[in-house]
């Protein structure tokens, strides 16, 4: 129903190359989050695949259907927008049922759909509001009850969590997974945040100047990095990595192991380093040091440790947990 | 600075401020004043601010002798007639502007400013030829045309700003909800303009009906607005002071409501979106 | 963001205006300088003929040319001097806190929407008339002469009447302007011990000098082709005390029937209009790029 797959899509402006070329395959129900730093091309994919954007060369296919040509409206897709983009001038109601209007449905069709998806959301009562008298959250659920009501073959979510305070972020985060299990359809969801990839997807794209660094489960992503890029983005804090001696002993050019797979003894270990900075935040403590000879480290401790400034650690990286790199960041296998 | 201040500066200054303010505005209070007046009574020295007798009977002579609700009218038909000709070219160019721009779009914007910089006095000639040679002269449909073409640079700019206002990712959007091109305009894009398009028909009635150079020169009669009408009172006979503030009354009074409640609009639209 | 199809679509809406916009300038101009090349006289119609540059030897050699030359730079400047000055003075004192502000700020902004040939005929004939005028009125109070305005001092006139209805133009630009400062930057100059006439001096006039850079440039661009004014009072007399550039051709054109000659000067005075529409392109193009 909503299987996507994308064949050598390319996308220039001019003589730039935003996206030199990218080969993406997304099954039928699966969540795939885009992730990568600001300026990447994640969005510029999500248009593309949406229509907003025409691609430079290449197929994009839905369901076995070229429709690189088509119309946005075409292809059966929905899209909610970072801003949510509401028509400020019609109600909740009315900019739910703006799709099927366009769509010729009549008005008790329309009326059934765009209930049901009020109540999925619930903003039944809300229906008659402006856009202006919602809150941030309130506003994103329209949003994506004027996606849902299309039953699309597939969901675009563009970076919707952005414009939401901490708190509101979280709660909206289990909202929208817990309507991806219900509704079973595909969704593809764009995020510059780690976390938001790491927690709501079935399969992460990394993406780093146009070109996709790494396809896989989160988890696949976490323990077995393509390199060095991908390493250094999931996971935070951010992986350390170090050359010299100690990637020496591991015959490669760098080493890197993550702050959470250090353990931090006082008295000894494989790496001496001095406390500069140490964060205390009760369920557990990040300490950011220097390591001599090697640089500065960031190590991440379960529960409270009783370290400041000045004190003198040791550090052992558990051996099953180092990735290697050679000179050009790319992943060798373990040592 | 404001939060030091004493009840005492702020009366102070309050009536510093309304008799400077009061001082600007006297002419035209006076002018009001003086259609109420007598001919004897407006000329005469020294002048009565309130205590004369007050009449109507200015304002009906007005009407009476020179006929001023013809010249409203053409002034009217003038005003409205060019801004919604302005309007029609200006809507469509000032979207295609503001949501497919080009390479070219910004010089074609510059250059649509730099016409309206040129001294109408550097076409007079030419334009009153051929308005002689096909008829034009003295002819509202002729005016409305040049009306139109003297203020369709201010109304593009004008839309074009408020139409970047809008937010390109809402009609993204009703693309994606299935809307075509006309559909999109008409039920997003419009309704949302509404504000904006108002703005700049009110800034285009004021410039049209205080339009002084062309209304004067290529009218006499038929065609001629309220600016010609008054202009008429240059070389008058007799006394004609009191006449002349009725005629002139009437003939700002609307026009002086309008610009009360569209200053914003004025800001924005004369200097092409420099300040806002 | 746009689409293959939008792009054309949004160069055949655009086309109307432009080519609507090209004829009007570029027809008319053509002709104008075609004319300013021809003897053509509109009492002798049918005789045209080429004479080169003449016409314009004549109009810049013209004494009318140079008197005329001087009053628009006059009328010009004196009203670019008292809109501006004051302009940031009334700017200044809008943004006070003041009983009744907002009726005080209507008062103030109502010249500019009075029609020109009222606001001329209003001056020359209530105010200004050294009988009955209400300024004649005024000086017999303090025992002085009522001066003649328009016999002795037309082109001063002219400015006060020019200027009185373009202050509120200044004032509300600069206004808007002044308003837009937002008061942390006063804060923190007040907090490094800057008094109310150093911080209008460091903070407040660099904040407005663009609003009054668009001011000066627009001002100009009208101001250049005052008309109604002169038309109404003076018709440009006494002799030429009060011809501006855009009268002298009127008068050429109009009441002369010198089609050749008035083209001339008609093409000087656009002339003249581009080199400071040059700056305000160009200013107005920095800010199309945010």
């Amino acid at each position: 129903m909503g299987a996507i797959r994308l064949e050598k899509v390319k996308k220039s402006f001019g003589t730039l190359d935003v996206i030199p070329g990218v080969d993406l395959d997304i099954n039928d129900g699966e969540f795939v989050v885009f992730v990568g730093p600001s300026g990447c091309g994640k969005s510029t994919l999500l248009r593309l695949i949406a229509g907003l954007e025409d691609v430079t060369d290449g197929k994009i296919l839905i369901d076995g259907t070229d429709v690189a040509n088509e119309a946005p409206a075409k292809r059966g897709l929905s899209m909610v927008f970072q801003s949510y983009a509401l028509y400020p001038h019609m109600t909740v109601y009315n900019n739910i049922a703006f799709g099927l209007k366009m769509a010729g449905e009549s008005k008790d069709v329309i009326d059934q759909k765009v209930q049901s998806a009020a109540k999925i959301l619930n903003l039944t009562d809300y229906l008659d509001r402006r856009p202006g008298a919602l809150s941030g959250g309130q506003r994103q659920r329209v949003a994506i009850g004027r996606a849902i009501v299309r039953n699309p073959a597939a969901f675009l979510f563009d970076e919707p969590l952005s414009n939401l305070d901490a708190a509101l972020r979280v709660n909206m985060r289990l909202e929208i997974t817990g309507l991806h299990q219900e509704l079973k359809t595909t969704m593809i969801y764009v995020t510059h945040d780690q976390v938001e990839a790491m927690t709501m997807a079935d399969k992460i794209v990394v993406l780093q100047a146009g070109r996709v660094e790494q396809v896989g489960k989160p988890m696949e992503l976490y323990n077995s990095p393509a390199n060095k890029f991908v390493a250094g983005f999931i996971g935070s804090p951010k992986m350390n990595f170090l050359g010299g001696e100690l990637a020496a002993k591991h015959n490669c050019h760098e080493i890197g192991i993550r702050p959470e797979h250090l353990t931090v003894s006082t008295d000894r270990g494989d790496i001496a380093a001095t406390v500069k900075i140490a964060e205390h935040l009760g369920a557990e403590t990040y300490l950011h040091v220097e390591a001599d000879g090697l640089g500065p480290m960031t190590v991440r401790a379960t529960g409270e440790m009783p370290l400041g400034e000045h004190d003198k650690i040791f550090l052992t990286p558990e051996q099953d947990r180092i990735h290697r790199f050679d000179a050009h960041g790319l992943a060798l296998g373990p040592s | 600075m404001e939060n030091k201040q004493t009840p005492l500066g702020y009366i102070s200054f309050s009536v510093f401020a309304w008799i400077v303010g009061l001082l600007i505005f006297f002419p035209i209070f006076w002018m009001v004043l003086t259609s109420f007046k007598t001919e004897l009574e407006a000329v005469s020295i020294p002048p009565s601010f309130i205590s004369f007798d007050w009449t109507l009977e200015n304002y009906a002579e007005v009407q009476e002798r020179s006929n001023y609700f013809k010249f409203a009218m053409n002034s009217v038909i003038l005003a409205v007639g060019s801004t919604l000709v302005g309007l029609v070219f200006a809507v469509t160019c000032a979207w295609a502007m503001a949501f497919n721009p080009t390479k070219r779009t910004k010089d074609a914007l510059l250059w649509m400013l730099s016409t309206k910089m040129m001294p109408p006095v550097g076409v007079l000639v030419p334009i009153y030829l051929v308005f002689r040679d096909w008829g034009l002269l003295d002819t509202r449909f002729g005016l409305i045309m040049v009306l139109f073409l003297m203020n369709l640079p201010i109304m593009v700019w004008m839309l074009y700003t408020y139409f970047k206002e809008i937010p390109t990712d809402i009609l993204e959007a009703a693309r994606m909800d299935g809307a075509t091109l006309p559909k999109e305009i008409i039920f997003v894009l419009l309704p949302m303009a509404v504000p904006g398009i108002a703005s700049t028909m009110l800034l285009n009635v004021i410039l049209a009906w205080n339009e002084a150079f062309w209304t004067l020169n290529l009218t006499t009669s038929d065609a001629a607005p309220l600016t010609a009408f008054i202009a008429s009172y240059s070389s008058p006979e007799g006394l004609f002071w009191a006449k002349l503030s009725a005629a002139s009354t009437l003939a700002v009074a609307p026009i002086l409501v309008i610009g009360w409640f569209s200053q914003k609009q004025l800001v924005r639209g004369l200097t092409f979106g420099a300040v806002k | 963001m746009s689409t293959r199809a939008s792009t054309l679509t949004g160069r055949i809406m655009s086309a109307p205006s432009i080519i609507v916009l090209f004829l009007w300038m570029a027809v008319p101009l053509g002709m104008t300088i075609y004319f300013s090349f021809l003897r053509y006289n509109l009492l002798s119609p049918g005789m045209e003929e080429w004479i080169g540059t003449l016409n314009y030897e004549f109009f810049l050699t013209d004494p009318a040319f140079f008197a005329s030359l001087a009053n628009t730079l006059l009328l010009v400047g004196s009203v670019l001097v008292i809109t501006v000055v004051g302009g940031v003075l009334l700017g200044l004192m809008l943004d006070q806190p003041i009983f009744g502000r907002g009726i005080l700020r209507l008062l103030v902004i109502a010249p500019f929407f009075i029609m020109p040939t009222v606001n001329a005929l209003v001056w020359k004939n209530l105010l200004m008339d050294p009988v009955s005028g209400m300024f004649a009125w005024i000086a017999s109070l303090f025992g002085l002469p009522a001066i003649d305005w328009f016999t002795n001092a037309p082109l001063t006139s002219i400015i006060i009447m020019v200027s009185w209805q373009w202050l509120p133009f200044a004032v509300l630009i600069l206004l808007t302007a002044l308003q837009s400062l937002d008061r942390d930057q006063k804060e923190a100059a007040q907090m490094d011990g800057a008094g109310p006439v150093a911080i209008f001096f460091y903070i407040t006039l660099p904040h407005l000098s663009r609003a009054i850079t668009v001011v000066v440039l627009i001002e100009t661009i009208f101001l250049l082709t005052v008309f109604a004014e002169i038309f109404v009072t003076t018709g440009g007399g006494p002799g030429l005390a009060t011809t501006n550039i855009a009268f002298l051709v009127y008068t050429q054109a109009l009441l002369q029937f010198d089609v050749g000659g008035a083209s001339a000067g008609g093409i000087v005075a656009v002339i003249l209009a581009n080199i400071v529409a040059i700056f305000l392109i160009r200013l107005i193009g920095k800010n199309l790029d945010k």
